[in-house]
């Protein structure tokens, strides 16, 4: 199995010299290299976000590098709204999470369980907003809330969050539940587990694990979403609001230490997962 | 429809006595159908209480279907089912008094080994398990792997834990949809022995579906063979196999030579059948099908039941036997036996067991040979049926 | 993490699925596990569409109110006026869904098949950006961008702006405010959600394949265009699909790396909507940028044969 986007070039024989070896051993790993600097791309401006973490900006932007400075750290709160602006995020992507994990579970139930005649037509309303540009949806939302004289603020925002996470949530879901032999649903009731003792202590433990993706994609989207807010958020600030706002004004540096905590709490988080999964697997086999 | 004896042992069930028809699995006239397609035509079956019965047939010819009828999983289209005088017919699977060990088990994955034999006991409300479970554990052989997550064991622990986990609910009846599909030859041979121990042990009825002919002969004292919907024939292994009554059950269960044969004289015990030169004789009471003189038959052998000569020695061959002559188109060793396969005038491919006792360096590819057997172990089959109904579809499936 | 998305039917315990899925007992059980989601979408998702559908054709001011009049000319106006913006969208989503592409496929690879026991940590690292908020991340694409930073200084003296100036995607020694910077940015914000489609296809693919190509003359390069790549279209299909769609609507690029000469159709329409409230032509814009789309999704899944997308 060697590299196979490189290999075009092997034409003819070379010479054995430490060149053309070494020439040899790098187009072997090209397909390394090649990944391991787009790798690089990806995680440069988490770099610089973190470095200008401890920047100490003389004017209102933090682009460039003035000298060492923690003050940022000491006081993330310094910087009136940022905190604020954070815990609403929180609070709307909290209440998006549990909605459009209800929502999506049981649409996902139907469809991975059921026959029924408007599957066709339902499937579709699934898979159109997650194939529709957001400013599309957002535009279309806000025609709405304006047509209704609707007052714009967290309640707009957490129905516009549940209305376009809910399709993520669906297809987490759904493939969990098409993926579970349904023979073990049957073993249940065969084993006189009435439907909702099926449900509970068969059906909803093994569908635990695509719920909880579908709700942690839940929470990722809502939490980070500004161009749906921005439109049906009226004058409540979330997070990216308050970040986007910054970048007229002026980028504090406590934005840049609040990114890198959540990069640094989740990138924890999702390690100390792994090493626990790996090591319960371990211990089982 | 069954005449199976039944077993005076039962152990776990001693309320029930062994005259005691109350036991009984009783399906009248059940139907399944699926829109046009009929699954099940009306089938009527009773398996006595405390027998290992047998659902044997192809892929697709209803014999799961029939199960899960039985189960509660399937609703059938019309006819009842009752078990023990009692009709369950629209009662759900959880309300059943029966319990299945599934294909490929249905073991619960988030469970362990002790939760998963656990499982019918909790949801019927009962407290203290661990006595229960313990125990039946011991019996399938699995004490020590009770904390063990299903995917952590082997197949045949895995099969022992679904049988231990619908066992333990002492069950009217054990349903067992290919239990052993799963495993590899050697694996199987064993664990139909150890379920034929376990079901002497609790002496509960089993039924037990497979496409393996010689897997529901080696378990079963009751063999149903199943074919489009229909029950061909049913009745102990050794009947079914030494007097099939369709060409179904005769290609089904093992092989068969059939060739077609015209009645030349039906008198008395035996029917005399012309073949080409060849005249055989066919007992009546093995003949499936309307004798009459001028009409024709199949006449069918197991190729166990035939010896072989080479043409040299033609005769030797006692008198009063069946024979015909042939050459041999192909041999293949197999150790215990050599397998013939012989062209004959009256049937094209004609196969041969014999023993490796003194094996003849003149049969090979080739040569002419006369072959011969006993008269009685001919069978008669009606000639109106497709004479390869059932050829292969073993061998397909074992394969799939 | 949105490659859930696009996941083909999971490959399921062999014969679990060959049976349909259990009947319900209650015909009626369905529709009431689906009706408050579906009527979420219905009202929040569908009912928007057709206001807005109305609104692109009514006629008005916002002191008097606006009536429908079914004033079409409101998108005749909007095309002659905007189309710069909308072929400029086209344009550097393409590049952007190319360049995504190009750099995705080798780090997907990467992940399935070289990356041994380090293919966890690296998923991890392919998914850890979104810990931070993208309009973090993206800001920081104007310090590494800075006129007169590394980055750029790296750029002039191999001379690789001369060649985008050249191509009109640079002006002068400058990266920021510039195409070039906006289809970088637009290429690094949806880059994972390439690599993670074009990972799972990949990683379905039997390793054996290759050693069987090898053993059938295949050289590696024709081991990948015959047997690896065509395996992997499925992920390549979403992945294009992924990156595209966002793209194309995207305005927080253009806005925080571009200038006023990048502006692509969503800033258009932001504007329209949040600023000068110009409603129907925004409406009728949001409603072409949306046909546009549905038209290019429906070709392109038509022409690639991948139906099931859910």
């Amino acid at each position: 199995m060697g590299s196979a986007t490189t290999s075009a070039m092997t034409t003819g024989t070379t010479p054995v010299t430490a060149f053309a070896r070494f020439a040899r051993w790098f187009r072997r790993r090209l397909v390394v290299f090649a990944g391991l600097l787009t790798l690089g791309y990806l995680l440069l401006p988490n770099v610089v976000v973190t470095v200008f973490s401890f920047n100490d900006p003389k004017g209102r932007f933090n682009y460039a590098w003035q000298g060492f400075s923690a003050d940022a750290w000491r006081d993330p709160c310094g910087v009136s709204g940022l905190c604020g602006s954070l815990a609403v995020s929180l609070q709307i992507a909290a209440w998006a999470t549990l909605g459009t994990t209800v929502l999506g579970t049981m649409i996902a139930f139907a469809l991975a369980r059921h026959r029924f005649r408007a599957r066709g037509a339902v499937n579709s309303l699934i898979f159109l907003p997650m194939a529709m540009p957001e400013v599309v949806m957002a535009a279309s939302l806000l025609t709405l809330f304006l047509n209704m004289g609707a007052q714009l603020g967290f309640w707009t925002i957490l129905i516009a969050h549940v209305m376009f996470c809910l399709s993520f949530v669906v297809v987490a879901v759904k493939a969990r539940v098409m993926s579970m032999d349904p023979r073990l649903e049957e073993a249940a009731q065969d084993l006189y587990a009435g439907p909702v003792q099926t449900f509970v202590r068969v059906t909803l433990p093994i569908a635990a694990p695509g719920i909880a993706a579908g709700a942690l994609l839940a929470f990722a989207l809502s939490f980070d979403d500004f161009i749906i807010t921005n439109f049906t958020a009226g004058s409540t600030v979330t997070f990216p609001m308050f970040v986007w706002g910054s970048a007229q004004r002026g980028t504090p540096v406590q934005i840049n230490v609040i990114g890198t905590a959540m990069f640094v709490v989740a990138v924890v988080f999702v390690l100390a997962g792994t090493a626990v999964a790996n090591r319960r697997k371990k211990q089982q086999e | 429809m069954t005449t199976v004896t039944k077993k005076t042992t039962n152990t776990m069930t001693t309320t029930r006595t062994a005259t005691d028809h109350s036991g009984d699995v009783r399906l009248s006239g059940i139907t399944k159908t699926y829109g046009s397609f009929t699954a099940v035509h009306p089938l009527d079956l009773t398996v006595p209480e405390g027998s290992f019965f047998a659902l044997l047939g192809a892929s697709g010819c209803g014999k799961t279907t029939t199960l899960r009828m039985i189960a509660g999983l399937e609703e059938p289209t019309a006819g009842t089912v009752s078990l023990g005088g009692q009709d369950v017919s629209h009662l759900p699977p959880y309300k059943r008094p029966v319990n299945t060990v599934f294909q490929s088990y249905a073991l619960f994955p988030h469970l362990d080994v002790f939760e998963n034999v656990a499982f019918g006991l909790r949801r019927r409300g009962i407290r203290s398990v661990r006595k229960q479970v313990e125990e039946m554990l011991e019996l399938v052989q699995l004490g020590e792997h009770a904390r063990k997550k299903p995917h952590q064991l082997s197949g045949g622990q895995q099969q022992r834990v679904a049988v231990a986990r619908a066992l333990i609910n002492h069950p009217r009846v054990l349903l067992l949809d290919e239990p052993l599909g799963a495993l590899d030859l050697k694996l199987r041979r064993q664990m139909q022995l150890e379920l034929k121990r376990i079901q002497t042990e609790v002496g509960i009825t089993f039924i037990h579906v497979t496409h393996d002919q010689e897997e529901a002969m080696t378990m079963a004292d009751t063999v149903a063979v199943m074919n489009a919907g229909r029950v061909e024939q049913l009745g102990p292994p050794a009947e079914l196999y030494e007097n099939p009554r369709t060409t179904f059950v005769a290609n089904f269960l093992g092989t068969s030579n059939l060739l077609e044969a015209e009645v030349d004289a039906a008198s008395g015990d035996d029917i005399v059948l012309r073949a080409g030169v060849s005249t055989l004789v066919l007992p009546r009471a093995r003949c499936s099908a309307p004798a009459t003189a001028g009409g024709k038959v199949l006449a069918g052998v197991r190729p166990e039941k035939i010896s072989l000569v080479h043409a040299d020695d033609s005769g030797e061959v006692p008198a009063g036997r069946n024979r015909i002559t042939g050459r041999i188109a192909a041999t293949s060793f197999t150790g215990v036996s050599t397998q013939y396969v012989v062209d004959s005038p009256v049937c094209p491919r004609f196969e041969v067991y014999a023993q490796n006792v003194d094996r003849d360096p003149r049969l090979v590819p080739g040569a002419e040979v006369v072959l011969h057997w006993n008269p009685a172990h001919t069978f008669g089959l009606d000639a109106a049926q497709d004479i390869d109904a059932g050829v292969g579809t073993a061998e397909e499936e074992a394969l799939a | 993490m949105t490659t859930t998305l696009t996941e083909a039917p999971p490959p399921v315990a062999s014969t679990a699925q060959q049976r349909t899925p259990p009947r319900a007992r209650g015909r009626l059980t369905p529709y009431w596990l689906l009706l408050p989601g579906v009527l979420w979408l219905l009202v929040f998702f569908l009912m928007p569409m057709v206001y807005q559908a109305s609104t692109s054709v009514q006629t008005g001011s916002l002191e008097e109110g606006y009536q429908v009049t079914w004033h079409f000319a409101t998108y005749w106006d909007a095309l002659s006026e905007y189309w710069p913006q909308f072929v400029r969208s086209v344009l550097y989503a393409g590049s952007a869904t190319v360049l995504c592409l190009l750099l995705g496929y080798p780090l997907a690879y990467l992940i399935a098949f070289r990356a041994g026991r380090w293919r966890t940590l690296v998923l991890i690292l392919v998914i850890a950006p979104f810990f931070t908020s993208f309009l973090i991340r993206t800001l920081a694409w104007k310090t590494i961008l800075a006129d007169g930073g590394p980055v750029v200084g790296a750029l002039n003296t191999l001379h690789v702006l001369d060649v985008t100036s050249w191509l009109g995607m640079t002006a002068g020694d400058r990266v920021l405010a510039t195409p070039l910077a906006v289809v970088c940015g637009l290429t690094y914000n949806f880059l994972p959600f390439m690599i993670l489609p074009l990972y799972t296809s990949l990683e379905r693919i039997d390793g054996r394949l290759h050693e069987a190509a090898g053993d059938l003359y295949a050289t590696p390069f024709t081991t990948f265009r015959k047997v690896t790549l065509p395996l992997s279209m499925p992920g390549v299909v979403s992945g294009t699909l992924l990156t595209f769609i966002p793209a194309s609507g995207d305005y927080i690029n253009a806005d925080l790396l571009g200038s006023t000469d990048t502006r692509m159709i969503g800033n258009v329409i932001q504007t329209q909507f949040l600023r000068i409230l110009d409603y129907p032509t925004a409406a009728a814009l949001s409603f072409l940028l949306m046909a546009a789309i549905l038209l290019v999704v429906t070709l392109y899944i038509r022409k690639s044969g991948t139906e099931d997308l859910v």
